[in-house]
């Protein structure tokens, strides 16, 4: 066989390109057999919320990790795709429409600031992608696309204001951040510290930028109250319980708060400073039970240096099961099938212990427990089990109005 | 009558940090007319220096007074070496080297350190006053402000090292003739003012929040003061720091938070429509 110079390079070529072109040609149709469950997550890994996204991101990929090794989800695996939001509202609505439009995930984890949760909601709600948001928040949202698993006012500061009232007296001062989360929150301690028999002597609202805490001091000390309330939030505010300490009022009047330990302040702080804080959440690192020492130790296992495992690790490991439940019994990931399987009573025991979805208002009748720091770590003090959103569950129905998408503010 | 004394001590409070706060900036922007927007930064700097050294074992007040100051004043002049130095007379072009800059520390403070940090408690403790009770660390602040101002008169007024410098802002050129180095003079102001910011950012470590963005926080307000000081260094930058320090502490506590800067705010913008030399270019002329 006489072999011409062009001969020998169109068969080359040829078997060149079928030797580049069979590993992805098998590559792909072994994809199409298994067929992964797309699951997008948008999560803060950088900028001033870091420390709070970077523990929900460890939480969700080992819950997906759990689903996936006992076998996955109606036969397929969970994949994640995960966008870093940078604390940047601006990069969630961009990613959200990424998620939905592009990469046409099945479901959405994530959201960390309430401002985050409404700059994607509606987006999840226009395309049809159920979203789950799984973070101690305000209340109020009615919204069927949506699922709430953190814990509402209801739940936390109903049992966190009589237990310090108890504990310091009938008057309180306020003080909390000054953006949503924080007037709302200080409406609801107002409520709370007035249905048991209690005074609140002042609110003071902080922006978020607010570093010298001086003036608040000392008009604290000047109105005497028994009890300080605090929704403080951020890392400028920390600043509080440092002037707080170092003016030496930490043993005079004690501190409740909503906020206080969400990330790490209680191993940021000195002990001096953080000694008999209060706190209420649906979820704490130092819970005694199995399940929740488990979580912790396989999330420590993985990421041997990640920050304080909240609440917000919690909820989002727990969400992402509730969500796998859904899919699971609903045997397919569509939008309403997967909707009315949720909604019919499905629950997870997972490290806060069992978390049920409520019907008619999408968030989680789940328990919580209060606590106190003691020498940098929270001890817990008690627990509550089985508490109900009452909060939304005042202003919002799904079962009654199903097309609803609003977040009410609860009047109160 | 204890109270207003608790509000003198507030305002005292509220005067110093503000002037250590902006000494440093008002010796870069006063001086050289170089608007460096890391000047957060290098606050945050000199504070996780203070944190990092007094979490190490070294004593705190080794680490507020001689580390933060001289770690945060070799930055100070590393950055002039490889940035600033370029940037003399373009004043756009600084502001954004700048901007980029202290993004640029954010990102390997946070890549090293983490999002967050563990703090430095207060040394000193509290005393009271009557029923009242407040905390030494701000006379602390109170007498380190007055330190610093009295070594920075004492430097400029008095030593050869202060005549060159305010020779070379004046009129490089002349003094350049004259035989002194306008380069070598603009790379020491800079890294002196680096090391004054850098001291503040160590004295406000046990009574902030210790985060990478912490600068965020203190560089408008340090801005406007420098601008509400006008162009002498000393002078301008304490009338102006006593003024928005006093205006924000009592407006906070008369009022809310949220109003203390307010008020702040307008004060500023009516200032500089008043007075657009700032205040020292209306009443304090000549001085230093």
């Amino acid at each position: 066989m006489i072999l011409s110079r062009r001969h020998f390079l169109h068969r080359s070529a040829l078997t060149s390109a079928a030797l580049i072109g069979a590993p992805a040609i098998m590559r792909y149709s072994a994809l199409a057999a298994d067929n992964p469950i797309l699951l997008g997550a948008l999560h803060d890994q950088s900028g001033p919320l870091a420390a709070s996204g970077t523990p929900m991101v460890y939480a969700l990929n080992l819950a997906v990790e759990e689903i996936n090794a006992a076998g996955g989800l109606i036969g397929r695996p969970v994949k994640v795709i995960h966008y870093d939001t940078q604390s940047n509202i601006q990069m969630y609505s961009q990613y959200a429409q990424q998620l939905a439009l592009k990469d046409k995930v099945a479901v959405v984890h994530g959201g960390i600031t309430s401002a985050s949760r409404e700059a994607v909601r509606p987006t999840f709600d226009r395309f049809k992608v159920p979203y789950f948001y799984n973070v101690l928040y305000e209340g109020g949202v009615c919204d069927r696309n949506t699922f709430c698993t953190g814990t509402t006012p209801a739940q936390t500061v109903e049992k966190l204001v009589p237990s310090a009232m108890k504990k310091a007296g009938k008057k309180a001062y306020i003080i909390a951040a000054d953006y949503n989360y924080g007037q709302i929150t200080a409406k609801w301690m107002t409520k709370y510290v007035k249905d048991n028999g209690g005074e609140v002597l002042s609110i003071d609202f902080f922006p978020l930028d607010v570093t010298n805490f001086g003036p608040t001091i000392s008009k604290i000390q000047a109105a005497k109250p028994d009890l300080i309330l605090s929704a403080l939030v951020g890392g400028n505010h920390t600043a509080f319980y440092r002037q707080w300490a170092s003016a030496g009022m930490k043993s005079q009047i004690p501190i409740a708060s909503t906020t206080f330990g969400l990330v790490n302040e209680p191993s940021t702080l000195d002990a001096a400073e953080s000694e008999n804080i209060l706190g209420a959440y649906g979820y704490f690192e130092e819970l005694d039970t199995q399940a929740s020492k488990s979580f912790v130790e396989k999330i420590k296992k993985a990421q041997p240096n990640t920050p304080y495992i909240s609440e917000l690790a919690a909820a989002t490991y727990e969400g992402v099961h509730l969500w796998a439940l859904g899919v699971k019994k609903a045997e397919s990931i569509d939008r309403m099938k997967l909707i009315e399987a949720l909604e019919g009573g499905i629950s997870f025991d997972g490290p806060s212990g069992k978390v049920l979805i409520d019907k008619a208002t999408h968030h989680t009748t789940r328990n919580a427990f209060l606590a106190e720091v003691k020498d940098r770590k929270w001890s817990v003090l008690e627990s509550y089990p089985d508490v109900k959103p009452l909060d939304t569950a005042s202003v919002c129905d799904l079962v009654k109005n199903p097309n609803d998408t609003k977040q009410y503010v609860i009047n109160l | 009558m204890e109270i207003y004394l608790i509000l003198l001590l507030d305002v005292i409070n509220g005067t110093a940090s503000l002037f250590l706060l902006c000494l440093g900036l008002a010796i870069i922007f006063g001086m050289m007319k170089i608007i460096n927007l890391a000047h957060g930064e290098f606050i945050m700097l000199g504070a996780y220096a203070t944190v990092i050294s007094t979490n190490a074992g070294i004593n705190i007040w080794i680490a507020m007074l001689l580390i933060a100051p001289l770690f945060v004043g070799l930055v100070g002049l590393l950055i002039e070496r490889c940035l600033i130095r370029f940037l003399y007379g373009r004043l756009v072009d600084s502001m954004l080297a700048t901007w980029g800059l202290s993004l640029l520390i954010i990102g390997i403070v946070t890549t090293v350190f983490g999002n967050t940090i563990q703090g430095v408690p207060t040394p000193l403790g509290g005393f009271s006053i009557g029923s009242y009770r407040s905390s030494y660390y701000t006379l602390f602040l109170l007498a380190m402000a007055l330190v610093m101002m009295a070594i920075v008169y004492g430097v400029m007024r008095h030593t050869r090292l202060g005549l060159i410098a305010r020779a070379t802002m004046q009129n490089p050129a002349m003094a350049n003739t004259l035989g002194i180095n306008p380069a070598r003079v603009y790379m020491g102001t800079f890294a002196a003012g680096a090391a004054v910011t850098g001291l503040a950012g160590g004295l406000l470590a046990p009574v902030s929040g210790i985060t990478p963005v912490m600068g965020g926080a203190y560089v408008a307000k340090a801005f406007i003061t420098v601008v509400g000081g006008g162009a002498a260094m000393l002078s301008g930058t304490l009338s102006a720091s006593t003024l928005f320090g006093s205006l924000n502490q009592i407006g906070a506590y008369f009022t809310t938070p949220v109003y203390g800067e307010v008020i702040v705010f307008t004060a500023a913008i009516v200032l500089i429509r008043l007075l657009p030399q700032g205040i020292s270019g209306r009443f304090l002329k000549g001085n230093l």
